[in-house]
């Protein structure tokens, strides 16, 4: 069996380096031209010989000469393309590609083709594309042949595999392959393993062939073997939407992530309800489209390099705003946590409501630069590089925070105050100015969740409201005055949500988590992970 | 005799409150009734309707203020249960539209047919009638409350965790409401109301009866209110507040009391709700919003929690800015609101009604305790 693919594949290989010695020889410009003379019988094999000539060129020849667009010049007799062009035709010179002004049906004659004529060119096509030199194009043939299988097509595949030297578009081939070995009347051995072959690509084009193939099968072998393949290749998808799942779950998750931790500063260290705080995510969106918006009028070349501008500044400016809020209102709310929640709520109002009077109440477009669009694949996963860069970014933020926290005289000084405020005043930290950093830290966060938002959500006066409640929902969850607890409840929650969102729905999905924490927050008041000793109280 | 024993049991300041409410329910509804509309007297219409409206939005500030105010819950959630009496008065109002509606089905509200439901769902049956949608728009609000609360007070979830739970709820509400499969007409609402008790919406006269019940209704809360208050029941429920452990240790069950205060207010804010309804002739899932809660915990701060008439003044005053405003100078509007909410709680923290006790105060030290 193997020796017998071994042989063919020798021999195919053999042939197509004798085509292709062939080819070269023969002038392009003559086989066009060959194109346009005698009779159809004559044609045909000037669309063989073009075909086998291996040029790129020939490809849009054929495809025009397959629509009927590929013309003889009456002037000069010259090949060229023509477009329909107004009442005119624009034409394009066939060989070179170059425009070649514009001419009326008059003066130009048409080369005709028949339906015999026009399967033999679509064939011809397909195995040109299969030759072509950009890979891309290379793979796009095999995998339009691998969704549409053509039993014609055998002969320049296997040509195709033997000249590839691609590993990764030889392999699209061999798939290519198997795929038009099972619609074809190929032996039974050849339909199993070429079974194999669709099986081991198993995404959901895979499935869609290994379905014609228990259709179409008549051998009970090959239908049992392909019954087999199908089922293997559904559970293999299953996991890999779990994957999906789980991905979306992280990506959401390490957004709760963004919009929370800054919350987990504010609210889990320093106890202050801040309502608020979904401005101070939107202050930082807001400031990115001003970045944007400068870099667009006066340094268009600086545009990728624009969310990393607005990160320091969306920094600055909501971390100012914070400590202007502690020093103006918050401190000397200290103590009444539900006052702290009313006042800065009206503040949520207030900041709103500027924001609206200056930049107006519509969404502001913020773009993506270059290295955050597009997406790449991962087995049958595709994730885009925006959320990936999100995901990396929430996750540099967090462990950035945690060094700050930790590592730093400031995060020190915080803990110190948290913790013991009277003894902390009495070994000479100034309180009320680690009170103010603290919450300028917060809000300074918030702001670089606004940058990244801005990426995924409408920026809009009202993007703030949309995460507060979320936010919330994952500090308490996760456990106030735990980071690490924060970490933990946003992921566990975007993941729960993506994986309860396709049998409830977005909406339904969203509420059973609020119903879940509020229930949850009942056993646990303390969240997930509860300070233990002394820092409880 | 029980009325006596209420009459008795009050405040002057809350006897004059009562008796203020009863006689502007009154006297507006008669003077738009008796008086011809050329006379300088005659009240038009539209005000009835407002200050119906700002009687309902009172007596939700009373509400909130009896559990925020007298027991220390700041519930963030309150307009959850004012909507959901609201929409069972909505679903009461849309049986009795019948088959004038614009689809013409007998059983089925026009939403309803619009979205191809077959049958009425289960639980719109018995609001064809009156008695049962009254019985609904106490019971549905007072059993969330009775399940939320009893889950939350018994796990000793206090203070800010019980404000954003509250929070949650009623965010999780509006977007339960705003679902179309929900068969509560979805983002929509509820509108078009022809009839209540066979009168029609539309009329004078239902308008002034509406108004009327409204402050009615106001009343009894005021004086259910007073009577809870000063009773041994409320100085424990103020005991509560203040010490909570203390009252804990002492042997007190402090669940009960919030509970029973929790549902009792629930119950209040659904009445008001079904009667803002039929007022405004609209109900929808914005009611929900956690925006319209917190809104009407800053008409009890403005007026004064801890009191029982802070939140009606509380309530009249900034509804009354909210409509001047929001008609003369809108962009204004939030800029003031947010300003109150900062101004009120940074200046004033016992409202309006403490205002003069707080000047009087100003030379001795403040040691005033107000309620977190």
């Amino acid at each position: 069996m193997f020796f017998l693919r071994l042989l063919a594949g020798v021999s195919s290989a053999l042939a197509a380096v004798l085509i292709a010695a062939t080819a070269l020889a023969a002038d392009l410009s003559a086989l066009v031209t060959n194109l346009t003379t005698g009779s159809f019988g004559d044609r045909e094999t000037a669309v063989g010989a073009l075909a086998a000539s291996g040029d790129a060129r020939a490809a849009p020849i054929l495809e025009a000469l397959g629509a009927g667009q590929l013309y003889l010049r009456k002037s000069d007799n010259a090949v060229v393309i023509g477009k329909p062009d107004g009442n005119q035709l624009a034409l394009t010179e066939a060989i070179s590609g170059k425009p070649a002004g514009t001419g009326s049906e008059a003066e130009l004659d048409r080369v005709r083709v028949n339906n015999r004529l026009r399967g033999v060119i679509e064939a011809a096509v397909g195995s040109l594309t299969l030759m072509s030199p950009d890979p891309r194009v290379r793979r796009d043939a095999a995998d339009s042949l691998f969704k549409r299988p053509d039993p014609a097509a055998l002969a320049a595949l296997d040509a195709a595999i033997a000249g590839e030297k691609d590993a990764r578009i030889k392999t699209a081939f061999q798939e290519a392959r198997a795929a038009v070995v099972l619609v074809s009347d190929a032996s039974k051995q050849d339909k199993l393993a070429a079974l194999e072959v669709v099986r081991d690509k198993g995404n959901r084009d895979a499935l869609s062939v290994l379905q014609a193939a228990i259709n179409g099968a008549s051998d009970p072998d090959v239908k049992a073997a392909a019954t087999a393949a199908a089922a293997s290749v559904r559970q293999s998808l299953a996991g890999w939407e779990a994957a999906q799942n789980v991905w979306y779950g992280i990506s959401l998750g390490s957004v709760l992530l963004l919009a929370a931790i800054g919350l987990a500063i504010t609210f889990g260290t320093m106890g202050v309800i801040n309502m608020a705080h979904g401005e101070m995510v939107m202050l930082g969106a807001y400031t990115t489209f001003v970045v944007q918006d400068i870099i667009r009028t006066s340094f268009p070349h600086l545009f990728d390099a624009s969310l990393v501008i607005a990160l320091p500044l969306a920094f600055v400016v909501a971390g100012a705003v914070g400590i202007a809020i502690e020093r103006g209102i918050i401190r000397f709310l200290y103590g009444r946590p539900l006052d702290t929640l009313l006042a800065t709520w009206g503040l949520s109002l207030v900041l709103q409501q500027a924001v609206r009077s200056i930049f107006g109440p519509s969404n502001r477009e913020v773009g993506a630069p270059a290295f955050m669009s597009g997406a790449f694949q991962l087995g049958q996963l595709t994730i885009t590089y925006g959320r990936l860069w999100i995901v990396v970014f929430s996750l540099l933020v967090f462990v950035t925070l945690i060094l700050v926290l930790r590592k730093t005289p400031l995060g020190l000084y915080m803990r110190a105050v948290t913790q013991n405020r009277p003894m902390a005043s009495a070994m000479g930290i100034r309180t009320p100015r680690v009170d103010a950093l603290t919450f300028g830290l917060g809000s300074g966060i918030a702001g670089l969740a606004g940058v990244a938002l801005s990426q995924i959500d409408n920026v809009s006066p009202n993007l703030g409201q949309g995460y507060i409640i979320d936010s919330f929902m994952v500090v308490v969850f996760g456990g106030v005055g735990n980071l690490f607890g924060t970490l933990v409840g946003a992921t566990a929650l975007g993941i729960v949500n993506k994986f309860l969102e396709p049998y409830a729905g977005a909406v339904l999905g969203k509420i059973l988590v609020l119903v879940f924490i509020i229930l949850f927050i009942q056993r646990r008041p303390r969240g997930l992970f509860a300070l233990k000793g002394r820092s409880v109280e | 005799m029980i009325t006596r024993f209420l009459w008795q049991g009050m405040g002057p300041m809350l006897r004059v409150a009562v008796l203020f409410v009863l006689a502007i329910g009154i006297i507006l509804p008669l003077l738009n009734q008796l008086m011809p509309a050329s006379s300088a007297f005659h009240v038009p219409a539209w005000v009835l309707q407002l200050i119906g409206k700002y009687l309902c939005f009172a007596s939700l500030a009373l509400a909130v203020d009896l559990v925020w105010g007298f027991c220390g819950i700041l519930t963030l959630g309150h307009a959850a249960f004012f909507a959901l009496g609201g929409y069972c008065m909505g679903m009461y109002l849309m049986r009795q539209i019948g088959s004038r509606g614009q689809y013409g089905n007998p059983l089925l509200p026009d939403f309803m047919v619009f979205l191809n439901y077959k049958e009425l769902p289960w639980f719109w049956h018995g609001f064809d009638q009156f008695w049962f949608a009254a019985i609904m728009i106490v019971l549905v609000p007072s059993v969330l409350a009775l399940a939320l609360g009893w889950f939350a007070f018994r796990s000793r979830v206090t203070g800010v965790y019980l404000s954003i739970i509250t929070q949650a709820m009623t965010f999780a509400l509006m977007l339960a409401f705003f679902r179309n499969d929900m068969g509560l007409g979805g983002n929509n609402g509820m509108t078009d109301f022809k009839d209540i008790l066979g009168f029609s919406v539309q009329s004078d006269a239902t308008r002034a009866t509406l108004c009327f019940t409204s402050a009615l209704a106001l009343a009894i809360f005021l004086v259910i209110s007073g009577a809870v208050v000063g009773s041994r029941f409320g100085k424990a429920l103020t005991a509560v507040r203040d010490a909570e452990s203390r009252m804990r240790f002492l042997g007190y069950r402090v669940e009960g009391y919030k509970l029973f205060v929790f549902v009792l207010s629930a119950a209040m804010a659904g009445v008001a709700g079904a009667l803002y309804v039929p007022q405004v002739g609209i109900i929808n899932p914005s009611e929900f919003s956690p925006g319209n809660s917190i809104e009407a915990v800053l008409w009890v701060a403005v007026g004064g929690r801890g009191t029982l008439i802070g939140p009606i003044l509380g309530a009249f005053a900034v509804n009354f800015g909210k409509t001047y405003l929001t008609g003369a100078l809108p962009e204004v509007w939030l800029f003031a609101l947010g300003a109150l909410f900062i101004a009120v709680t940074l200046f004033l923290p016992k409202g309006i009604v403490g205002l003069w006790s707080q000047i009087r105060n100003r030379g001795t030290a403040r040691k005033a305790r107000v309620p977190a």
